[in-house]
Formats: C-alpha cells, sequence, structure tokens
C-alpha cells in the first residue's frame, strides 16, 4: 500500500515539490472539455485521484477482494488486513489515539448524521441547546435540524461577521453556556475562512461541551489533528481528500464512544444474538454494520500516503498562493463582491458580479473548459444572510497551477462580455 | 406574439444548426435571453415562482382573446431567460388545448439542449414546461 518509490522520491523534495510532476500523475486533468483543456476548478466539492490512488483500489479488487473479519481463508485475511490497516493509517493521519477512534462511514454527511442519531439522541434531551455556526454545510444543519424537532431541542448560532466570513466569538462562552453540544465546521465550503477550532473547542472542554468538527474542506488540505484540535468528534470524506467516492472518516474519542449506543443493526457490529436481544461488539465495529467499503478504505489509505508524502502545509501552501492570485485578479473587476478573509484563507474563492449571474459565468465557463461551482453551495440560510441566491466559486488544490488561474480570468473576461 | 421576437421555433432550429458550436449557441441563447421582455417587479412573488430551478424563474400564464394565453416569465440568469423564450416561441398565442399537445421536449431535442444541458438544468427546464402545462389544464377544468 505504499507509494510507487519514484512518486514518494518525488515528492520528499519538500521545498521546491515539482507540482507539475505531481499534476502528470491525475489522469483525468488531461481531459478536454468543450473542445478546451481541462481547467478543474470544482475541488471544494471533489478532488481528482493520482494514479496511484486508482491503481491501488483495481490491485484490490485484482488481488485481495473478499469479505472482511470473517472469512478463515487467506483472500479474507489479506482484505481483513488491508481495511484495519487503512484504519491505522487514517489513525495516523489525524494523530487519533488509537484505530478504534476511527469509523469508516460513507462520507462526513454520514458522520455527522452519526453522531446526532447516536450520542446526541442518547445524550440530549428536551430544551437542550445544540450550538453551531451560520456558515455550516447543510449536512452540518440539517441533522441536527432533524433531531431537535425530535427531541425538543433547541438550535443556536455562532454568528459570521459579514463578507469577510469570521466568526464574531465575542458571546461564545455566554453561548457555549447554554449549550450541551457544538458541531462547527474547520474550513467553510463557500468563504474559506479557517476558523480557530482549536481555540473554540479549548472553550467548549471548559464549559463541558461535546464538540463536533466538520473536516470535509480541510482534511485534505491542511494538517488536521484531532489532539492538537482537542475535539470530541470529526469528520471528514475520502473523496475530497484524492481517496474514492463513499468513503469517509468519523472520529471519536474512545470513552464518548464506548459509551454510545450503536448506529445500525445489521452483521458485524454484535457479538451475540439471539431472537430477542443481541450483545453489541465494541467500537468502531459497533458502529459499522453489514459489509464495509473495503475497496473505499484501502483506496483512502493510498491517498493519505499521496497527501502526505507531499506534505500538507506545502499543499496549503499551494492553495492559498493559487487563491490569492486569483482574488487580487479578481478585485481588479469594477462592483465585485468577494467573500471570505483576505488574510489566511483557505483555497476556496466566492464571488458575485455585478452584472452577471453565477449560473450563466460557470455555464460559459464551462463551454470554455473550466469548471466552476455556481449556486448555493449547500448553504442557503449563509447565503440569504448575505444577500444573495447564488455565488460562483473557483477552488483550488495542488494539482492547480497559477497558468490555470490566469486561464479563469482570462474565461471570465470574456464570458462577462457576452454578459454584460 | 406567437413570432416572439419575429423568432418562429424553425428560425431557432436553422439558427442553431448555422452556430458552429455549443458555445456560440449559448452565447445566441443569452441573446434572446436578453431580448425578453421582463416581468413587473410586483409579479416577482411566491405564487408565480417556478422551483425546481437553480435560478429564480417566476412565470404565469395570460388570457390573451380567442381563448388563446400568452406566457410571461422571467429569471435572474440570462440562459435560464432565453430557454423562457424558446418556452414562449413553442406555446405562445396557443389554446390552453393546443399546449397542452405541444411536444416541447421534441423541439428541444432537436435544437439538442436536452443533450447540452446539465441534468439539474434540465430539471429546471421541466418544472417550467410543467407550469405551463399545469396552467393550460387548469383552464381547461375551469374555463375563465
Amino acid at each position: 500500500m505504499n507509494p510507487p518509490a519514484e512518486t514518494a522520491n518525488l515528492a520528499k523534495r519538500d521545498e521546491s515539490v515539482d507540482w507539475t510532476a505531481l499534476r502528470n500523475e491525475f489522469p483525468i486533468l488531461r481531459e478536454t472539455v468543450n473542445g478546451h483543456p481541462l481547467v478543474y476548478l470544482d475541488n471544494a466539492a471533489s478532488s481528482q485521484k493520482p494514479q496511484q490512488v486508482i491503481d491501488t483500489v483495481r490491485r484490490y479488487y485484482e488481488h485481495d477482494n473478499a469479505n472482511v473479519h470473517r472469512g478463515i481463508h487467506e483472500l479474507s485475511n489479506r482484505a481483513t488486513e488491508a481495511y484495519e490497516g487503512a484504519r491505522q493509517r487514517v489513525a495516523d493521519y489525524l494523530n487519533a489515539g488509537s484505530p478504534e477512534e476511527i469509523i469508516f462511514t460513507r462520507g462526513t454527511t454520514e458522520g455527522l448524521n452519526l453522531v446526532a442519531n447516536t450520542w446526541a439522541l442518547d445524550n440530549l434531551r428536551k430544551g437542550d441547546t445544540i450550538l453551531l455556526t451560520e456558515m455550516e454545510h447543510h449536512s452540518n444543519l440539517v441533522p441536527w435540524q432533524i433531531l431537535a424537532n425530535r427531541i425538543g431541542a433547541k438550535l443556536d448560532f455562532i454568528e459570521v461577521t459579514d463578507d469577510d466570513g469570521q466568526l464574531d466569538l465575542q458571546w461564545l462562552d455566554e453561548q457555549l453556556a447554554r449549550a450541551r453540544l457544538l458541531s462547527l465546521t474547520h474550513i467553510s465550503n463557500t468563504m474559506g475562512t479557517v476558523n480557530p477550532v482549536a481555540e473554540i473547542c479549548t472553550h467548549a472542554r471548559a464549559a463541558g461541551v461535546v464538540t463536533v468538527v466538520d473536516a470535509a474542506q480541510s482534511a485534505g488540505h491542511t494538517t488536521v489533528d484531532v489532539q492538537a484540535i482537542g475535539c470530541d468528534f470529526l469528520a471528514f470524506s475520502g473523496h475530497k481528500t484524492c481517496g474514492p467516492t463513499g468513503i469517509g472518516v468519523l472520529y471519536g474519542r474512545r470513552e464518548l464512544l464506548e459509551a454510545m449506543p450503536p448506529y445500525q443493526g445489521g452483521g458485524e457490529m454484535i457479538l451475540k444474538v439471539e431472537y430477542r436481544d443481541s450483545t453489541f461488539n465494541v467500537a468502531p465495529q459497533k458502529f459499522e454494520a453489514g459489509t464495509p467499503n473495503v475497496a473505499g478504505a484501502v483506496g483512502l489509505h493510498a491517498a493519505l500516503d499521496y497527501l502526505d508524502a507531499i506534505g500538507r502545509e506545502a499543499i496549503f501552501e499551494h492553495d492559498q498562493r493559487l487563491a490569492k492570485r486569483a482574488c487580487e485578479r479578481l478585485a481588479e473587476i469594477d462592483g465585485i463582491r468577494l467573500f471570505g478573509p483576505s488574510e489566511d484563507r483557505s483555497g476556496v474563492v466566492s464571488f458575485v458580479l455585478p452584472d452577471a449571474h453565477a449560473l450563466d459565468l460557470a455555464t460559459m465557463a464551462d463551454q470554455k473548459g473550466v469548471a466552476l461551482r455556481a449556486g448555493h453551495h449547500c448553504n442557503q440560510p449563509l447565503l440569504a444572510k448575505l444577500g444573495v441566491a447564488a455565488t460562483a466559486r473557483a477552488s483550488f488544490y495542488f494539482y492547480n497551477t497559477e497558468a490555470e488561474v490566469d486561464r479563469f480570468i482570462e474565461v471570465l473576461h470574456d464570458v462577462r462580455k457576452l454578459l454584460v | 406574439m406567437a413570432n416572439f421576437l419575429d423568432t418562429t421555433v424553425d428560425d431557432l432550429i436553422e439558427n442553431f444548426e448555422f452556430l458552429g458550436d455549443w458555445e456560440e449557441r449559448f452565447a445566441y441563447l443569452i441573446e434572446l435571453g436578453k431580448k425578453l421582455p421582463p416581468l413587473d417587479e410586483s409579479e416577482m412573488v411566491e405564487d408565480n415562482r417556478v422551483h425546481g430551478c437553480q435560478a429564480m424563474v417566476w412565470l404565469k400564464m395570460l388570457p390573451a382573446g380567442d381563448s388563446t394565453f400568452e406566457i410571461h416569465a422571467d429569471s435572474d440568469a440570462f440562459i435560464v431567460k432565453g430557454l423562457i423564450a424558446v418556452l414562449l416561441m413553442i406555446h405562445n398565442g396557443k389554446t390552453a388545448a393546443q399546449i397542452l399537445e405541444d411536444d416541447g421536449t421534441a423541439i428541444f431535442a432537436r435544437l439538442g439542449l436536452d443533450r447540452h444541458l446539465s441534468p439539474t438544468r434540465r430539471n429546471g427546464l421541466h418544472s417550467m414546461v410543467s407550469r405551463i402545462k399545469a396552467l393550460a389544464a387548469a383552464s381547461v377544468a375551469q374555463p375563465a
């Protein structure tokens, strides 16, 4: 499961990463779209996959595939080893205390729903407050709305200041004093804000509030250390971290996982079953009913190896460099509204032009091979607060280049001429 | 207004064939959209909202004499306005029975738009077509 030697050696030259060579390891980036070379700037929605992740998944199916944990035979042993090896790799990646704190899920959304339907359902009561922020993705909002409606809990929100996209933390301690659970995003998928999650979790811990971090936009881009953050739960998706779709991770602190009721019932999650009752397995198996996505976990293992071989700080600096270049060029357009912080932001850039609808922009940019996102980005309440129906979004990753930023800006100007 | 902006459906199909690529065709849709008469702001209300579109869309249908109807619709996005213009070319100035018989899908297929609109866009277009058909059906059930 280790990266091919040539990739590892290449990437280990860490003070001057050869970004072009890395880019060449992504077969899909050689596609042409509508007759133009693809410029893929929708990385906040999903990342592309390097050859070694694709090869690892193929090799698993060609050589090792079987069901895990049950078999006596060789293939089942290999599959189990690969699956549990992936769990250990994720634990290392997040600096978790042990692999037992790592639950495989379908993605961030399932991880957040799992916490809502197990720990929260078991521990929260009518009248309790769940604290969120105004910048949460629908996947970190709707599960809590459903739960709150079910048990009569209340929702409270840490406010977003304005277009600058920062959380207003002046009332944090007061809000925490009224809350029992805080769930917040590490990095905003719309504004690129990097929230001070470690600092916020320190306050939450002091107030006895359980914390959940949505790391969908951060896990593949920057260092995510659950012990340094000090959160109780943290979720991310494989597909946004160069891994396969359909695999994700929920980290949970061991004491909490052990005390929590199971999520779904089925095979794998039990120790003993009788007709009228069952004894449940320990964490993490207690939360992984049914045959898991073994190939996905194996692919995620390869992806995390790939990212760490490059270095996550180098990746984040590259993202930020491209975002800065894009923001500077965008700011030259009269009347443009740019969202998010001007400093210390991620590679996500959202904007609204005064005279062109984001959907028209994205449709016409696609005709020129540039993949942008347009719409509400699963952030409807935030956009409503900011007073816009839709924004256009470019989101960068380490395989994007400065030439692609320039192409994106050039296309934007061309398209604008049509629309104005 | 059967010949919206003096362009018939046949003209439209011919123009589409003449235009070399999809970039030009979308640009043409944008130009059509720009010519679409805007709805008054007072008509941009929830009752006229067509949901299921990524952009904002408002649509109403008014009797225009001789049992025919005129569609008035608007959007905040030009390409959607262009699609509305195409719908107007297909349905405007017709009776409810004719509108119900119109096969807009076949025309969008002839234009190739069925393959070149994203699936979410297609859903939005279907929402607009459904609204037009529902309004026509309602007028048949309850003649004004």
